[in-house]
């Protein structure tokens, strides 16, 4: 559905050129659900607004939804669904008002687009509000409209760009399970989060940005196995539990051991895949006269992830976005990178 | 063809919008009426000097609504930075429709405005101070002025895409209206002005609008002035309105 190769886009500033987005490659499958994670100003949403053909590369390719970025902008906008982050909606539009000018822009008919907007009101639990003003939607019935206005022309293909930011809890489970249903009928989804529990909940597949490069790629498990493995806590405080050292040691032997971390009375073990390691690590340890008090299994969580990837944890890297950086190994220019043209934006 | 297909979608859009709220359209009339209530009786006895013969309303109707049409049109841009700001601008980039067609939607829309923004005017002076207008002359000043609201509001919206805060489109807007105004000869004929004061005054196409208008009122056909004004007013409504086309057309925008 999506095949990018070498986007990358340079804004001018007054104080300089700033590489928002320095080459990356995408590649989304047919009803996937693509995540795009990491901290505010990794280059997300600018990656998204070139997806969406709402700024134009300064180099690279894509072909989104069957039409090439650069040669057929309209043609890709045609097949395309996007929500932007900030809202789409005005104070004073009336619901069903908005909804069927979107689709009619969107070239349905006006019958077409009332029926489309008729079952998507329905579907997103937004029944019995049509001619509602959006200034009188609670904040998560507001959201749910910004994302029928990015459905209702039915596109194959839809980019969310931080759909649940500043929704509350429950509004957001909501909305993750309207994205799910979305899914559930064929529509490739591409999202953007700064949320790890989202990313972790909704998506098939998940990109890691930061600092306007793709550092890591894969299935939330994998990208938690691949970076972490699982932690298995030890509790030693047990009178029969024996030393710190012994147990790294009869644990080493039993079970594939990446690292390990002792603090007081407590160890961390660092393994390949923790479910299968429980059991023969307890045989071992049992083996070896030690009863420890109490073992929790634990799967990293993405934070662990992108700590392991960038040295930074999401929260810091939020609360302290350091654009400057560069890492060679994260900003090398693509092949693709370099033929940079500039296209009109019709 | 779909290209005045999206431009009537956004034109019935906006218009819809507008009947919803159409206070600022009274509003935007409330400031013309008060100048030719408390403004106009003033040039009655100032007689020949003024022009326009036995009948000064004749020559101040047409330049209060060129005025309406300038300053009326000029703020549209402060809609769409609203507009800009709730993310619907965008929404509607995002769609196959032409971008040149988003941006004429509202143009159209401002001119129908500005239509009956001005026919309320007429009607006004019609009624309260008896200016009898050429009928056939009143409906070309009309569609002139509508011409001069195209332009402005292209402008305006063009502006606004540039400049995406109302601060900044605020002086923009007061620095180029109040010389256009100035040098237009909408308040008092520019026949009052020295020599110097009317050559500048023929550089601003607004002076050559105000003055056919007011050939048309006075059914006066053959004037040089009708022709003048009528090309440059078309010239300039159609030079806007491609700036304004191709600054929609532009990423980021």
């Amino acid at each position: 559905m999506i095949t990018a190769r070498g986007l990358a886009r340079t804004f001018q500033t007054r104080t300089g050129p700033v590489e928002a987005v320095r080459g990356v490659d995408i590649d989304v499958a047919d009803g996937e659900i693509v995540g795009l994670l990491g901290p505010n100003g990794a280059g997300k949403t600018t990656t998204l607004r070139m997806l969406t053909t709402l700024i134009t590369p300064t180099a690279g390719d894509a072909t989104i939804a069957g039409h090439d970025l650069r040669l057929d902008p309209r043609g890709v906008r045609s097949g395309i669904g996007y929500v932007p982050q900030g809202g789409s909606t005005g104070d004073d539009g009336v619901v069903m008002d908005e909804l069927i000018l979107q689709a009619r822009l969107f070239r349905l008919s006006k019958a077409d687009a009332r029926r489309s907007a008729t079952e998507l009101l329905g579907s997103l639990d937004l029944n019995g509000l049509d001619e509602r003003t959006c200034k009188q939607l609670s904040g998560g019935q507001r959201r749910r409209v910004d994302i029928a206005l990015g459905l209702v022309h039915r596109p194959g293909l839809v980019f969310l760009d931080e759909p649940t930011t500043g929704l509350d809890p429950q509004s957001r489970a909501n909305l993750w399970d309207h994205i799910r249903d979305l899914r559930a009928r064929g529509t490739t989804i591409v999202i953007t989060t700064h949320y790890l529990d989202e990313a972790d909940a909704l998506c098939d597949r998940i990109l890691v940005m930061d600092h306007g490069t793709v550092v890591a790629e894969g299935t939330p498990d994998e990208l938690k196995r691949r970076i972490s493995g699982d932690i298995i806590t030890l509790d030693l405080d047990h009178a029969d539990a024996g030393d710190a050292e012994t147990v790294v040691r009869v644990a080493e032997k039993a079970v594939a051991v990446r690292s390990s971390i002792a603090e007081h009375g407590r160890i961390h073990l660092t393994v390949e895949h923790g479910d299968q390691s429980v059991i023969p690590l307890l045989r071992a340890l049992d083996g070896a006269g030690v009863t420890p008090g109490a073992l929790t299994v634990k799967r990293p969580s993405l934070d662990d992830v992108f700590l392991a990837i960038t040295g930074r944890s999401l929260r810091d890297a939020e609360q302290h976005p350091d654009p400057a950086r560069t890492d060679p190994a994260q900003t090398e220019p693509t092949e693709a990178g370099a033929a940079a043209t500039s296209s009109p934006n019709h | 063809m779909t290209f005045l297909r999206d431009t009537a979608l956004v034109f019935a859009a906006q218009l819809r919008d507008n009947l919803r709220n159409p206070l600022w359209v009274i509003i935007g009339l409330m400031q013309p009426v008060l100048y030719l209530v408390l403004f106009g009786p003033l040039l009655e006895n100032l007689g020949d000097e003024f022009g326009g013969g036995d009948d000064p309303w004749l020559v101040f109707t047409p330049g209060m609504l060129t005025m309406i049409a300038l300053f009326g049109s000029a703020f549209v841009g402060f809609n769409m930075i609203v507009e800009l700001r709730a993310g619907i601008i965008e929404r509607q980039r995002v769609t196959p429709a032409s971008r040149g067609a988003l941006l004429l939607g509202r143009v159209g829309k401002d001119m129908v405005v500005l239509l009956v923004q001005a026919s309320l005017l007429t009607v006004v002076a019609v009624l309260a101070f008896g200016l009898r207008p050429d009928p056939a002359g009143l409906v070309l000043a009309l569609l002139l002025v509508a011409l001069v609201a195209a332009g402005m509001s292209s402008a305006s919206y063009a502006l606004a895409l540039r400049t995406r805060s109302e601060g900044s489109l605020a002086s923009l807007l007061n620095t180029f209206s109040v010389p256009l105004l100035l040098l237009s000869g909408i308040l008092l004929p520019m026949t009052l002005a020295p020599r110097w004061l009317e050559t500048l005054a023929t550089v601003n196409p607004l002076s050559h609008t105000v003055d056919a208008a007011r050939a048309l009122f006075a059914g006066d056909f053959g004037d040089s002035e009708v022709v003048v004004g009528s090309v440059v007013s078309i010239a300039v409504a159609v030079l806007l309105a491609v700036v304004g086309a191709r600054t929609f057309r532009r990423e980021n925008a």
